[in-house]
């Protein structure tokens, strides 16, 4: 047992598994005890979610994953069948808030009274006390189509006006709704309102076996596929006691590594054309093209969805494809260092990226930003450093940090994690381990635990798993760090102008799909 | 600056000839005529709509809009508005909180309007299907003259459903 369990005088069983990880039940009324001390022992609330135990004998269920130094607590609050109330955590990990709603309009799993109850995911597609997560609830279930009225925070007082985006954006991205209130340009507040793609992912993994659930993993939110399907795979490798290959976690290294290599490039030419640098755009456009280009030819997906497995990999990599890419990736990082010295040279693009959209190490912490925004704003911590399993373990992996949390900081991350990145990669191509890159997945025993823990571009996604009988999945919880991070964003555009509004979106490129769920 | 412009000369041009059309991809006779479709082809205004995709078919609709396929070039512009459309662009499977905003966007593009459904989710629904949450396919919702199918389709097979969607039928 660890010892920062020990001291929250808790008794907590090392879950099997890549990452280390603990779990443990505890009493409803422990639970904000239990939360206040880890927040004062700087542990960080990394998911919240419910569960419907009714059929296995018992009621509803609440869970935290909590992340301290020395690894993940998954802590279970068993709650009765016929009054599953919990006492609410939001003051003490404010990013909370918005996971209790969830789990609220889901489940019926509520918190105490004094907690914010205003509903989430539920728009009008089922009424109120209605819970589709429910074991009851079937899974072709249709409710009618009611009414959404959702109360927003009114903002009041002299020229106060309030501008309603969305759900339906101007540009290409996913449907979110933003109510500003501004005083002439200035942004006063902002509130968002998602769940707008809800389409009802948690219910589906239950009726899947844990290997047809692979493919929906990678589907949570497509632009970190990689990430999301190395964390079910290492859910179910937990669960089932399978240990992938060494060349399997290299190949996974290296597959990681690109889509955060891709996506950054993406973003930073979207953000050299939100200052209206579309120079910028059209060259890291083509750089990220080249690049998907060299993922259909080696892995055989532009965006390298389904090449991870439960066991492994799906395919190796061909003969001679690692000098390839290797060449490949030289070719770009030498374009990136040119792209970057334009960038940092560019009058007109650093008035708009300095000081626009800042997020303080304070209030960075004490909201719980995380991934490559917390790194943006003092939070200096990464997955792959802090808990360097292989195949990092060998690579010394570096966290980028910077402090300033302006549109800037988040831009500087960026270009840091791609060279670094493109070092990581270049390390496991050299050093691939020989062998098979898939391991028989072992039949799993029904009631087994599993987490996933990735680093993924955005940050750090979850996945904890419980099997049922049959590899079939009881409950799976995907969980994405953008549940932290948008709060953030309402926090960012105080001050600013509206419309500074999409660059700042932008730099922070938060998913909606990955929350809606 | 000096620096910027070397770089542009040094990259050229990139661009990459556009698909032809297929029509297989039609899910629906073409209703347009001849004369508004020559119209259409030489300035095509599309809206995007993400009815409640995993994200997916907007890394390929985004990366349609790089260098190599020079979309203005072909007349292809996006707007902001589904005011300003012709044609809608819709991924995903249709999730229910998104139903209505779908089927408002559709009434507030004029007529003659064309629908591209995009990607396996918007073709059938894909791996999520129908359920509490979700519609499943676009044409469940709205009418559909194309359906471009793939998890997600390449910006290839994007540009071609867009151009068979304009092309007169035989």
């Amino acid at each position: 047992m660890s010892k920062a369990f020990e001291e929250l005088g808790l008794d907590a069983t090392p879950l099997a598994g890549a990452m280390p990880a603990f779990c443990v039940s505890i009493p409803a009324g422990e639970l904000r005890g239990i939360c206040e001390q880890a927040r004062a022992r700087k542990a960080r609330l990394v998911a919240l979610w419910g569960s419907d135990e009714t059929t296995r004998r018992a009621g509803y269920a609440l869970h935290l994953a909590l992340g301290f130094p020395s690894g993940l607590l998954w802590l279970s609050v068993p709650l009765s069948r016929e009054d599953p109330h919990y006492p609410g955590i939001a003051d003490i990990y404010p990013s909370a808030n918005r996971m209790q709603r969830a789990t609220a309009d889901l489940l019926g799993i509520i918190p105490s009274a004094d907690a914010d109850r205003r509903k989430w995911l539920r728009h009008g597609a089922w009424p109120e006390g209605a819970f589709p997560l429910r074991k009851t609830v079937e899974a072709a279930a249709r409710f009618a189509q009611g009414p959404d009225r959702y109360p927003f925070i009114p903002v009041e007082g002299e020229g106060v006006h309030e501008i309603p985006v969305g759900p339906v954006h101007a540009g290409t991205i996913e449907p979110g709704h933003f109510r500003f209130s501004i005083v002439g340009e200035k942004i006063l507040r902002l509130e968002e309102r998602l769940g707008y793609t809800h389409k009802g992912i948690e219910k589906r993994f239950e009726h899947m076996t844990l290997e047809e659930g692979a493919k929906l993993a990678g589907r949570v939110s497509g632009d970190s596929t990689v990430a999301y399907a190395w964390a079910y795979a290492m859910a179910v490798e937990g669960a089932t006691g399978t240990e992938p290959p060494p060349r399997a976690l290299a190949l996974r290294g290296i597959l990681l590594e690109l889509e955060r290599i891709a996506n950054h490039l993406g973003d930073l030419g979207y953000l050299g054309n939100d200052v209206a640098l579309s120079f910028g755009f059209s060259q890291f456009w083509r750089l990220k093209e080249d690049l998907l280009r060299t993922h259909a030819q080696l892995f055989g997906h532009r965006y390298l969805m389904d090449a991870i497995v439960p066991g492994g990999v799906a395919k190796d990599l061909p003969r001679g494809a690692g000098e390839f890419l290797s060449a490949h990736l030289e070719r770009i990082e030498r374009e990136v260092a040119t792209l970057k010295s334009i960038y940092d040279e560019h009058a007109g693009a650093q008035d708009r990226f300095i000081m626009t959209g800042q997020v303080t190490p304070a209030l960075a912490e004490r909201m719980g930003l995380t991934g490559l925004a917390g790194r943006a704003s003092g939070i200096a911590r990464d997955l792959r450093v802090d808990y360097a399993i292989p195949p990092y373990q060998q690579l010394d992996p570096r966290a980028a940090s910077h402090t300033r949390g302006d549109v800037a900081a988040r831009v500087a991350v960026r270009f840091d994690e791609v060279f670094e990145s493109m070092r990581l990669v270049q390390a496991l191509v050299q050093q691939l381990p020989p062998g098979d890159i898939r391991a028989p997945v072992a039949a799993a025993a029904a009631g087994a635990r599993g987490l996933g823990w990735i680093e993924g571009w955005r940050g750090e996604v979850l996945i904890a798993l419980e099997t049922a009988a049959a590899n079939r999945i009881h409950r799976l919880h995907p969980h994405d760090p953008s549940w932290q991070n948008w709060p953030l964003l309402e926090h960012a555009v105080h001050g600013n102008i509206v419309p500074d509004f999409p660059l700042i979106n932008k730099s922070f490129n938060l998913s909606y799909s990955g929350v809606d769920l | 600056m000096y620096q910027l412009l070397k770089q542009i000369a040094k990259t050229g041009i990139v661009s990459e000839p556009a698909p032809l059309p297929d029509a297989a991809l039609r899910q629906l006779e073409q209703r347009l005529g001849q004369v508004i479709l020559k119209h259409f082809g030489r300035a095509l205004a599309i809206r995007h709509v993400d009815a409640g995709s995993c994200n997916g078919c907007e890394l390929e609709i985004h990366a349609m809009n790089s260098p190599y396929y020079n979309l203005e070039g072909l007349g292809i512009k996006f707007v902001a508005s589904p005011r300003h459309a012709d044609m809608l662009l819709v991924t995903g499977p249709v999730s229910r909180n998104m139903e209505t905003a779908l089927k408002r966007t559709w009434e507030a593009t004029p007529d003659p309007k064309l629908v591209v459904a995009i990607g396996d989710c918007g073709c059938t629904g894909g791996i999520f299907g129908e359920s509490y949450a979700s519609c499943g396919r676009v044409s469940n919702v709205i009418p559909v003259d194309v359906a471009v199918p793939g998890c997600p389709p390449t910006p290839v097979a994007i540009l071609q459903g867009i151009l068979t969607a304009i092309t007169p039928g035989r």
